[in-house]
């Protein structure tokens, strides 16, 4: 086993794999840039590496960098997290020529997924199914209006390179499909540098299930069960849960084997996702694989009782898997909220700044990932992610119960959040039902919030503590604040009107006694 | 003391005697004995009888005061009747020409409409970066873009003046 580990990332995840490392005895190394000094991974790691300044390109993005980081360090492998370098082949590549060990899969099985035409071709070999669609990329708009002639619309475009969402469009009928395809096709360029762009039916309504496997250098590879990632917002996800309530236990070993095959045909070793699009009528179809341990690995590790983390430490460095198909049962369900510092009441800005207060939730079934603490700046380099909120139980209704219970709890003050939003999610009849598909979400934004009686009825207690407030606990200057270097980091008090109301009201309490 | 409390835009009329952790309150005319116990800066426990409220305090990066009673967030804001002065400077505000302000920290990476422009009411004027996300900042009305009050490149924080609409 390793004896001390890089991790080439930040926030949550970093934190995440440094407690594997202490968990299995293993040392740990944290990298930073300029904005990241006093960020959460940098204080729980047993090392720490300055590797320059803020913008991700100069630092977490920088191979040299983390590569000098973990010589000077004398780390032996290096974890990537996910995001950054975890699905960059030459990066793995440089690993191994510089003495490292990626905690990954091969460069040669990563490139293999990359392109997503080329995945397909090799997949279909291996009886994979697919959305119906073109296996190259399309040549021209004539092509793709023929092509969409015999599949029928709507259809999608979709980079070949691509991911989280750029370079992908929606057509509807054969007079879009010329634009379209264009700014598609540059889209792609700009975002991946490779203009490559294929077509395939578009699923109305369809759901998002993605499946956890695991490979390891002796030819084993596993499937953990599924994943429900139903819950998008452009794309991006904001809430997982496992087990899919559509999926049972036929489907899942259908799905876990097709995963399998996937994963074998590109010899993939370490923990991998293989994403599915499932349709109405549960058919499903290779969307295509994650080469990362996901976000949303923790309610897979819930529902198994596995560590993923030790597990990628465990193959990286050679051994077998520590488990076998037939020893890997799913119990109970687990749900994960994604917290991001995000305004779900304006436009979801960005909300960057200092958390003045932090209450976290605990108690039963409640875990939390977290790259946050009180008194911290979240820089406004980096994404949004500030944290996880996992819940478990036996059942999907107490889940949601245990999951609404801690996000009243929960209170990150100072920035905003999503928080707000999840107990909206929580509470909605569909989800309840477990009615979900990829729209679920944006069709929950259109309906208007409900302002309700309970609401109402507070209003007055509120009135009457915002007195009580300014009458006797008048807004503090935080002197923490002052020597801070972040500009956002500023004391509530430092903006001018509470500092104003502030010394008024101290000065009339003087004059009161 | 007799204060007048805005909560989310309704007016509220409160009235407050403190003896010790006691507070004998009247809002709208229907009172309250409150038993109020400070267990951070910023929260308090109240108790209405036996009813026990959690309320927290905090300030948006623009500098409202928020209520947090559970999970319900206000926006409050405290009026002393007496302070005409604070009355007076609320009101001015409402009129006169629009500030664009940033919602957030960012790096400003566009100007959409330059100055002397015309712009409609929710139209961008200015896009703002942060947390790799690019941020259209609105129009609040339809009007001239008096100013622009940055440039492409430019770090700004959250509440700075970005653009002036008349």
């Amino acid at each position: 086993m390793f004896r001390r580990i890089l991790i080439a990332n930040r926030g949550e995840i970093a934190v995440r794999v440094i407690r594997a490392c202490r968990e299995m005895g293993i040392e740990s190394v944290a990298v930073f840039s300029d904005a990241d000094r006093r960020a959460l991974h940098v204080r729980k790691a047993d090392y720490a590496v300055h590797i320059g300044p803020s913008q991700a390109s100069e630092s977490y993005l920088n191979f040299q960098k983390i590569f000098d980081a973990a010589r000077r360090s004398k780390a032996e492998a290096i974890h990537p997290g996910y995001g950054f370098l975890s699905e960059n082949a030459a990066f793995a590549r440089a690993c191994k020529e510089n003495g490292f060990v990626f905690i990954g899969p091969s460069a040669e099985s990563m490139e293999s997924m990359g392109s997503k035409t080329r995945a397909r071709q090799q997949m279909k070999k291996a009886g994979v199914p697919f959305v119906p669609g073109t296996e190259q990329g399309l040549t021209s708009a004539e092509e793709g209006l023929k092509v969409a002639a015999k599949i029928g619309y709507p259809i999608m475009l979709k980079a070949a390179a691509g991911g989280g969402g750029k370079g992908m469009r929606v057509v509807h009928t054969p007079e879009e499909l010329r634009p379209a395809l264009e700014a598609a096709s540059s889209e792609a360029l700009r975002s991946f540098s490779d203009g490559e762009v294929y077509m395939e039916k578009y699923i109305v309504n369809p759901r998002h299930i993605e499946m956890q496997i695991f490979g390891d250098t002796h030819g084993n590879v596993i499937y953990l069960g599924e994943r429900e990632c139903s819950l998008q917002r452009r794309h991006q996800k904001v809430l997982e849960e496992a087990p899919s309530p559509v999926v049972d236990a036929a489907m899942r070993r259908r799905m876990g084997e097709v995963a399998v095959r996937v994963a074998k045909a590109a010899k993939y070793c370490n923990a991998g996702t293989v994403e599915f699009l499932v349709d109405e009528q549960k058919n499903f179809y290779f969307l295509e694989m994650n080469t990362r341990l996901q976000v949303e690995h923790p309610v897979t590790e819930l529902v198994t009782g596995l560590d993923l983390v030790h597990m990628q430490f465990r193959v990286a460095a050679g051994q077998p898997l520590p488990v076998k198909q037939e020893d890997i049962s799913i119990r109970g369900h687990a749900m994960e909220c994604r917290i991001y510092a995000e305004d779900p009441d304006n436009n979801f800005f960005p909300s960057p700044g200092r958390i003045t207060r932090l209450i976290a939730p605990s108690g039963p079934g409640i875990r939390r990932d977290s790259g946050m603490y009180e008194g911290w700046t979240v820089p406004m380099e980096y994404d949004p992610l500030l944290a996880k909120l996992i819940g478990y139980g036996e059942t999907r209704e107490l889940v949601i119960e245990r999951l609404r219970r801690a996000l009243f709890e929960y209170f990150v003050g100072g920035i905003k959040t999503n928080i707000p939003l999840f107990r909206r999610i929580l509470m909605h009849p569909d989800f309840r039902a477990a009615k979900l598909d990829t729209g679920f979400l944006e069709r929950l934004l259109k309906e208007p919030p409900v302002v309700n009686e309970l609401t109402r009825a507070r209003r007055p207690i509120a009135a009457v503590a915002a007195a009580i407030f300014a009458q006797a606990l008048p807004p503090r200057v935080d002197p923490d604040a002052l020597g801070n270097s972040s500009p956002q980091a500023r004391a509530p008090s430092a903006s001018p009107a509470p500092a104003a109301g502030g010394w008024k009201q101290a000065g009339r309490e003087e004059a009161l006694r | 003391m007799k204060y007048e409390v805005l909560i989310d835009g309704t007016l509220h009329k409160v009235e407050l005697e403190q003896k010790g952790g006691t507070w004998n309150c009247k809002v709208d005319g229907e009172e309250m004995v409150l038993d109020v116990a400070v267990t951070a800066h910023d929260i308090l426990s109240v108790l209405d009888g036996a009813k026990q409220w959690e309320i927290k305090r905090e300030y948006s990066l623009l500098g409202e005061t928020h209520l947090i009673v559970g999970s319900e967030r206000f926006a409050a804001e405290v009026r002393d009747p007496r302070s005409l002065r604070s009355r007076r400077a609320v009101s001015e505000g409402a009129a006169g020409p629009a500030k664009i302000v940033a919602p957030m920290p960012g790096k400003v990476v566009r100007i959409v409409v330059p100055q002397d422009e015309l712009v409609e009411a929710g139209q961008g004027v200015v896009v703002v970066e942060a947390m790799k996300m690019q941020n259209e900042i609105k129009s609040p009305k339809k009007g001239i873009v008096k100013k622009i009050a940055v440039k492409e490149g430019d770090t700004v924080n959250a509440g700075d003046v970005l653009a002036v609409i008349e």
